[in-house]
């Protein structure tokens, strides 16, 4: 079974339907999604190579359980360990892969699970990405925050005691450009302790730029490893330049940044394969870069404004935890966060086994901070949601509830130097 | 044994155990003082300004000393830097070095220490280096100004006790300052054993902090060290390493 991602908005001229059809029909009116655009940093790097040549072999029918028991019984994990926990021989061990996670995770992080929200600023977005609720032919109420009215959500998020930010924008180099970023993370420096940005892949000396506006961690999702999978959903625009995308991190690091965070969005290919390259992109980056912090998110597909009915399809919560786990196993000393799209359920769970960073306090909108944590009504336009979360609980629902599991919630561990 | 204190800096301490600050809760730190009767407790300076709420600073009594350290900087700059925010923070003059470039296994790096420890030496600070065993480097962290010098027992978080065991001895045997095993200590008996060889201390986190039982695992290494030190103290008796000696003395023929 495959996603039904193809909705078209009766706002649309009829000249726009055409060419959106076209683009969803003909794959010879598409850009190659293998060549970079004007202005697209082009680095040397060998990492890619490593992680698609993997990822390409990998064929996880067979693994065996004896594979799966070998591999529990390792001390150090390898690839070839990796991979045998990341198949479907391994779904029997949960349980066993679980608690080994879980015992790598205390002996890293101990009891700690910290906590950030996301701030979205803006979502104009300039590509066409069929699943995504940002999407250009998607019919939202668009917006993009002046400077003041930043401000004023980073003091209404500031005020429920969070102390960790990140900063989001739909992928707009028009509506949102490199500086507009930056006087935002300027601003966000004066009310969070740390910095995050997840925006549209940019160069080198723009990540340098925004490092030293005070951003310090760059998370990239990568969607899928596939490349011809990502061609048939990244319709249009910058986005669809695969390479570009894959490099982002690397250039991150070297614009200054700390760290850097990873992931597939599972749901949109095969999530073994996908699972698999994304913890390959960071083991080898880090034996490139070894001082730089990094992290692994898990995202599955949600529905969106005008699509409900998006699942992740064959990625069950049963599947994501295996994949949490087997990231645990392999990649102890790496960040696992679990995002607002999981349940309140799964990830009072998950983060006593593997996860490390929780959301909370969420809005995928734009402007809305004020009334959500009020639960009054907006009085101000406000832009609409990148996709519907599922467990909307408060910051100090949050807290009291990682407490309550006997962890220790922090809200900041960083500092700016 | 009375006599038996732990210098440093010029500030004399009657505990042996120092808590480390990697794995945070609060209940650790009560049962570190309590029941491990820790000194001096570590504390991560990139976590101390917590506002509103839990601040770690509330929860550690007067009578402690804080032992901020660096962690979190990638080179000697980073680390004179979080040094002197923690001073400038209220947590007074000692710090604990620790750089690290490196996110898989936390190993300091020893070059950008010995330059950080200078600086911050001079500096009027009691300067604490976390380091991996190295003889040469130990010795130029000494002319550097350092008040002790803490290797590691073994990668941070992992539990696996002295894996530099010879290495740390050597440092114990030619080093003048207080050497202060650091990081990789799991089980009491670990502790006790490095105590033993001479170490004037022994830092734990994760040992306590994973521990079942709080209280009754601060206890257990309180006594180890305490037994290890006074092992030490006593002058180890003699322990046979390999088989039986030989009944007939191999210089019997020695007639003269």
């Amino acid at each position: 079974m495959e996603n039904r991602f193809l909705v078209d908005s009766d706002s649309l001229s009829e000249e726009a339907l055409k060419r959106k059809h076209r683009l969803e029909t003909d794959p010879s009116s598409r850009t190659d999604h293998m060549a970079y655009m004007e202005g697209m940093e082009i680095i040397e790097s060998d990492v890619c190579e490593n992680v698609i040549s993997q990822m390409k072999s990998y064929d996880y029918t067979k693994y065996t359980a004896k594979d799966v028991k070998a591999a529990l019984e390792h001390e150090t994990c390898t690839i070839e360990d990796f991979k045998a926990l990341l198949s479907p021989a391994a779904e029997p061990f949960l349980e066993q892969m679980a608690q080994r996670a879980r015992l790598e995770t205390g002996k890293h992080f101990g009891n700690t699970v910290y906590m950030f929200t996301p701030l979205y600023i803006a979502n104009y977005c300039e590509n066409y990405c069929v699943y995504c609720g940002f999407n250009c032919y998607n019919k939202i109420s668009r917006m993009k925050l002046s400077m003041e009215q930043i401000e004023h959500e980073m003091q209404v998020i500031a005020q429920s005691g969070m102390e960790e930010i990140l900063l989001l924008t739909g992928e707009s180099r028009g509506q949102s450009n490199v500086e507009y970023i930056g006087e935002a993370c300027k601003l966000a420096r004066k009310y969070f302790r740390m910095v995050g940005l997840e925006i549209y892949p940019v160069n080198t000396d723009e990540y340098r730029y925004l490092h030293e506006c005070g951003a310090d961690y760059v998370t990239v999702f990568q969607e899928t490893y596939d490349a011809d999978k990502y061609e048939t959903l990244h319709l249009f625009g910058h986005k669809r330049v695969w390479p570009y995308r894959f490099d982002a991190q690397e250039r991150a690091l070297r614009g200054g940044m700390r760290g850097v965070a990873f992931s597939a969005l599972l749901g949109l290919s095969d999530f073994r394969k996908d699972a698999l390259a994304s913890a390959l992109h960071v083991y080898y980056l880090q034996r490139k870069y070894p001082y730089a912090e990094m992290s692994l998110s898990c995202p599955r597909l949600r529905p969106i404004i005008n699509n409900d009915k998006i699942s992740p399809l064959d990625v069950h919560e049963t599947q994501l935890c295996q994949i949490l786990c087997a990231y645990r196993i392999f990649l102890p000393y790496v960040g696992i966060t679990v995002s607002s799209r999981e349940s309140a359920e799964f990830r009072n769970g998950i983060v006593k086994i593997a996860a490390t960073k929780v959301s909370a306090g969420v809005s995928t909108g734009i402007g809305d901070h004020e009334s959500k944590y009020s639960g009054t009504e907006a009085d101000g336009q406000q832009g609409d949601e990148q996709f519907e979360i599922s467990d909307s609980r408060s910051l100090s629902a949050m807290y009291s509830d990682i407490t309550g599991e006997g962890l220790q919630p922090v809200l900041n561990d960083y500092l700016y130097v | 044994m009375n006599n038996d204190k732990l210098i440093l800096g010029g500030h004399e301490f009657n505990s042996r155990f120092i808590l480390g600050s990697g794995k945070y809760s609060l209940n650790l730190i009560e049962a570190a003082i309590k029941d491990a009767g820790a000194e001096i407790i570590t504390l991560a300076v990139r976590r101390a300004n917590t506002k509103d709420g839990e601040n770690i600073l509330d929860f550690i009594p007067k009578n402690v000393t804080l032992l901020p350290n660096t962690s979190g900087a990638r080179n000697a700059k980073e680390a004179v830097r979080i040094a002197k925010l923690a001073r400038e923070l209220g947590c007074g003059n000692f710090v604990k070095v620790e750089i690290m470039r490196d996110s898989k296994y936390l190993l300091p790096d020893n070059q950008e220490t010995i330059i950080a420890t200078e600086t911050l030496a001079n500096d009027g600070f009691v300067v604490l280096p976390y380091m991996y065993p190295d003889l040469n480097v130990a010795r130029d962290l000494v002319s550097a100004g350092a008040a002790a010098v803490m290797p590691l027992a073994s990668p941070i978080g992992s539990n696996k006790g002295l894996a530099t065991k010879d290495f740390i001895q050597i440092l114990i045997d030619e080093i003048d300052l207080p050497i202060i095993v650091d990081a990789g200590i799991g089980k009491p008996s670990q502790a006790c054993e490095a105590m033993e060889m001479g170490a004037a201390a022994v830092m734990a986190n994760t040992a306590l902090a994973t521990a079942g039982d709080l209280p009754l695992m601060a206890a257990a290494f309180r006594q180890a060290i305490e037994a290890g030190r006074k092992a030490y103290l006593s002058g180890l008796g003699r322990v046979l390493t390999r088989g039986a000696s030989a009944s007939d003395p191999l210089t019997g023929f020695l007639h003269d």
